[in-house]
């Protein structure tokens, strides 16, 4: 995995604790870091260059007054900048004007088209519109079925196409159904093609020419390298497009092609697509998204997994349990499970942000995966009574869960010594409203379960 | 064009020390056996591999020179933007000035090769530069030619495929969301069933919508069985009955279509590592390739996914999709480097034909050669 940026900057920072000022040499050196955090992003070459030059510039006016950390300081640049070209400001659909709206898909094969129209078709349905979803791409076998498919199971009607019929005819008539059937908004599924295929380019063209789109979405996959550019810079060209939707950010992409994108074509991120799910669309935040592609540690990330993993239903079953103190030996072995199925515990905790530079250290104790298994073992070799009730663990049952486990008696102990010890401490944060005690700092004091860590 | 199976057959060779006793049609990949049926009229021959060359190469020579054309041109485009990008920088230049040498680093960082190779190409190059064993430009740009050329090489014990000894030959396709999967299914089929094998298609990509009925297109296009059951069910299902089916009409390859998943998708990793188990169940040694399809307008992610992918059902071949475009597909350079998972194929275009074998000696030659097509 790519070291994140604020490590490195630490490392090219560290001689410099106590002085705390911005000299040119540093800040030659922090850019170094910078430029290949962006190129490791996928940032295309010429705009990391533009961008580090620029950024160069604001970092030298700095030095003189400020006495921050300086590697704080320039990573704050470095993020208020990309959040600036990202567009500051979360843009939305404009579909005022002449009824129906029409909103036209663009993109390369497998950028993610259909899904988003089905996408958006759902979040305009929400909205109290009447959208008509289009499907226009009479090239890949079975694309018309797809839209089909989507738009039954999100209730939108879809426009019959057949994929003998001219793209720009079929867009043509589904204006007309739309007319005549109350339908406001329109959703224009296109064939995705190559930028440079100028036949398919044309069709694009002629679509746009023949039914006026109020909007034309430029569809981008969030792993794309440094041809974002050329592909968006074409796109935008030919069609003048009127936003970007990025797609498939719910993978580990850093997405650096979103700023090459909103650098090269200079119109807005209108939305991020994440997930498969026809409601994982998402607006735009440009805030996060430097802090991604500068891979600062992503906490969101990490509850975005943990959602992932829980599920809403046992998540919300077990604080009841917690309000009522009737968590048992069991539920705990559930909150094992999930933890396990995030990652392994390094994985979770490279993600949150200040425990990534002590993983660094390597005299720090690891975290046992095994120890987690032996828990969890412990717990299974269990009679159903005393996980429910476990003062009734007498000395001869633990004898025997440590034999069913393979384990000794004194990890026997120790698994119920945390638990009872979670149990003592759920029972002290029923009492507080406020829940998790404060310390000064500000920041939240956790009490972490000691079987869980050595 | 035909390396795919050459590969194959030095293999089956290597495997079998008595090749003249068996007959071409127990190996698979082995055009000889099926062709010699369409060729009733030649005479046997002892030598099966050249035979089965030969006849293979007179069936399809006319195609083959078609596709040549298309696939040079197809490949100009990349080259074209590159090439004469490089050609540019050293033409006009005796001495190799550090300006030159940044300049080198932005043509690789653009063809997707990654900063760290990049960087570590560039620097290969400046040493020999001090060292003074190149005063030519053009000489640099050999050193650059073999350096890659070495990446994709080292990966390069391509040809482990012999048809097992019972049962059919299983390929297992996986990859992100809108790679190409399907396509490249398709266009595999096609590339079998002209070298005479008998192939089936699965749909297991039960999960997005119409990505059943797309597979069963391409059968239609290609003219081969699709096994499929409804949307949503459990494509392991799917598989094992698909499997029991192949083994009773005894057909040769089985490509089975998985649904697109993002690589950091555990549960859906899951799913994947348990479609492997069922394979592996009803067929021994079952997937025999674990197929990774990867996108060429793909940037350094591309590394996670062959890692994530690899961890989970342990790829063995990559086919880089979409090399039509302008995209270099770099990221392949690095990830041969760093997984050793061999390419065995390129797709440039949408056509049933547009799939090629992989030759690294082209790939990089067709990267740095004179542009003068």
């Amino acid at each position: 995995m790519f070291e994140n940026l604020s490590d490195r900057l630490h490392k090219v920072f560290k001689d410099l604790r106590g002085h705390g000022k911005l000299t040119d040499k540093n800040i030659e050196d922090a850019l170094r870091e910078v430029r290949m955090a962006l190129l490791e992003a996928d940032v295309n070459f010429k705009v990391v260059k533009d961008f580090v030059a620029a950024i160069a510039e604001k970092a030298v006016g700095h030095e003189v007054h400020e006495s921050l950390s300086p590697g704080q300081q320039v990573i704050k640049i470095v993020h208020e900048e990309l959040i600036g070209l990202l567009g500051g400001t979360t843009a939305t659909l404009e579909l005022a004007g002449k009824t129906p709206a029409i909103i036209m898909m663009v993109g390369l094969q497998g950028s993610g088209k259909t899904t988003t129209a089905a996408k958006l078709a759902k979040q305009l349905k929400k909205q109290g519109r009447k959208p008509y979803l289009v499907p226009a791409d009479v090239y890949r076998p079975a694309a018309i079925e797809q839209l089909h498919i989507l738009g039954r199971s999100i209730d939108v009607p879809v426009h019959p196409s057949q994929t003998d019929q001219d793209p720009v005819t079929i867009c043509r008539n589904a204006v007309i159904v739309a007319q005549n059937s109350g339908y406001d908004t329109l959703l224009l599924d296109t064939a995705g093609r190559l930028h440079i295929d100028e036949k398919l380019m044309g069709e694009l063209a002629d679509i746009k020419g023949a039914v006026a789109p109020a909007e034309i979405l430029f569809v981008a996959d969030a792993m794309t390298g440094q041809d974002a550019v050329t592909v968006a810079d074409k796109f935008n060209q030919d069609l003048a497009i009127s936003g970007v939707v990025l797609t498939k950010m719910e993978g580990d992409a850093r997405g650096g092609a979103a700023l090459s994108i909103a650098r090269v074509a200079r119109k807005p991120i209108k939305f991020v697509g994440v997930g498969e799910d026809l409601d994982a669309l998402e607006i735009f935040h440009p805030d996060r998204m430097a802090s991604r592609i500068l891979g600062m540690g992503d906490v969101l990330t990490l509850i975005e997994k943990a959602e992932e993993v829980v599920d809403r239903k046992k998540a919300d079953h077990l604080a009841r349990k917690i309000q009522k103190s009737t968590f048992s030996l069991e539920d705990f072995l559930d909150q094992i499970q999930q933890i396990k199925k995030m990652g392994t515990l390094e994985q979770i905790m490279g993600m949150i942000p200040g425990l990534n530079r002590m993983r660094q250290l390597k005299d720090m104790p690891k975290p046992d995966e095994k120890e987690l298994g032996k828990v969890e073992a412990i717990i299974r070799s269990m009679t159903a009574q005393e996980r429910r009730k476990y003062q009734i663990i007498n000395a001869s049952r633990r004898v025997r869960i440590a034999k069913g486990s393979g384990t000794n008696v004194q990890d026997v102990n120790k698994v119920i010594k945390s638990y009872s010890e979670m149990l003592k401490m759920m029972k002290k944060m029923k009492g507080k409203i406020g829940g998790v005690p404060v310390s000064a700092d500000g920041k939240k004091k956790r009490k972490r379960p000691k079987g869980l860590f050595r | 064009m035909l390396g795919w199976f050459k590969k194959k057959l030095k293999i089956g060779k290597k495997e079998e020390p008595a090749p003249e006793e068996i007959t071409g049609a127990e190996k698979i990949g082995l055009p000889a056996g099926k062709d010699g049926e369409y060729l009733a009229s030649s005479p046997l021959q002892t030598d099966v591999q050249k035979g089965s060359e030969e006849k293979t190469a007179s069936i399809l020579q006319e195609d083959v020179t078609v596709l040549f054309g298309r696939l040079k041109e197809k490949l100009s485009k990349t080259r074209s933007s590159f090439v004469a990008r490089v050609d540019e920088l050293f033409l006009g230049k005796k001495v190799i000035d550090p300006e030159l040498l940044d300049d080198l680093e932005e043509i690789l960082i653009t063809a997707d090769l990654g900063a760290r190779t990049t960087q570590e190409l560039v620097a290969t190059a400046r040493e020999e530069v001090s060292r003074n064993e190149l005063s030519d430009p053009q000489a640099l740009k050999k050193v650059l030619k073999r350096k890659i050329a070495d990446f994709i090489h080292s990966s390069d014990q391509a040809a482990e495929l012999v048809m097992p000894k019972e049962g059919p030959f299983v390929i297992m396709v996986v990859g992100v969301n809108g790679v190409g999967k399907t396509t490249t299914i398709g266009k595999m089929a096609y590339k079998f069933v002209r070298s005479g094998q008998t192939v089936m298609l699965v749909a297991g990509d039960t999960f997005r919508a119409a990505a059943v009925e797309q597979l069963q297109i391409w059968g239609e296009r290609v003219g081969v069985d699709v096994i499929s059951q409804q949307s949503g069910a459990d494509p392991s299902a799917v598989i094992f009955d698909a499997l029991d089916h192949a083994r009773k009409k005894k057909i040769d390859v089985v490509i089975v279509d998985t649904a697109g998943r993002l690589h950091t998708k555990i549960n859906l990793m899951e799913e994947l590592k348990k479609i492997k188990r069922v394979m592996e169940k009803k067929v021994a040694n079952a997937p025999h390739e674990v197929m990774l399809v990867i996108d060429a307008t793909t940037g350094q992610n591309g590394i996670s996914q062959a890692r994530l992918f690899s961890e989970a059902v342990d790829v063995t071949g990559l086919t880089l999709t979409k090399l039509d475009g302008t995209a270099k597909g770099g990221i392949v350079v690095n990830i041969c480097r760093e997984f050793n998972i061999p390419i065995r194929f390129i797709g440039i275009g949408e056509q049933m034909s547009d799939l090629r074998d992989f030759d690294a000696d082209e790939f990089v030659e067709a990267l740095f050669a004179e542009n003068n097509s």
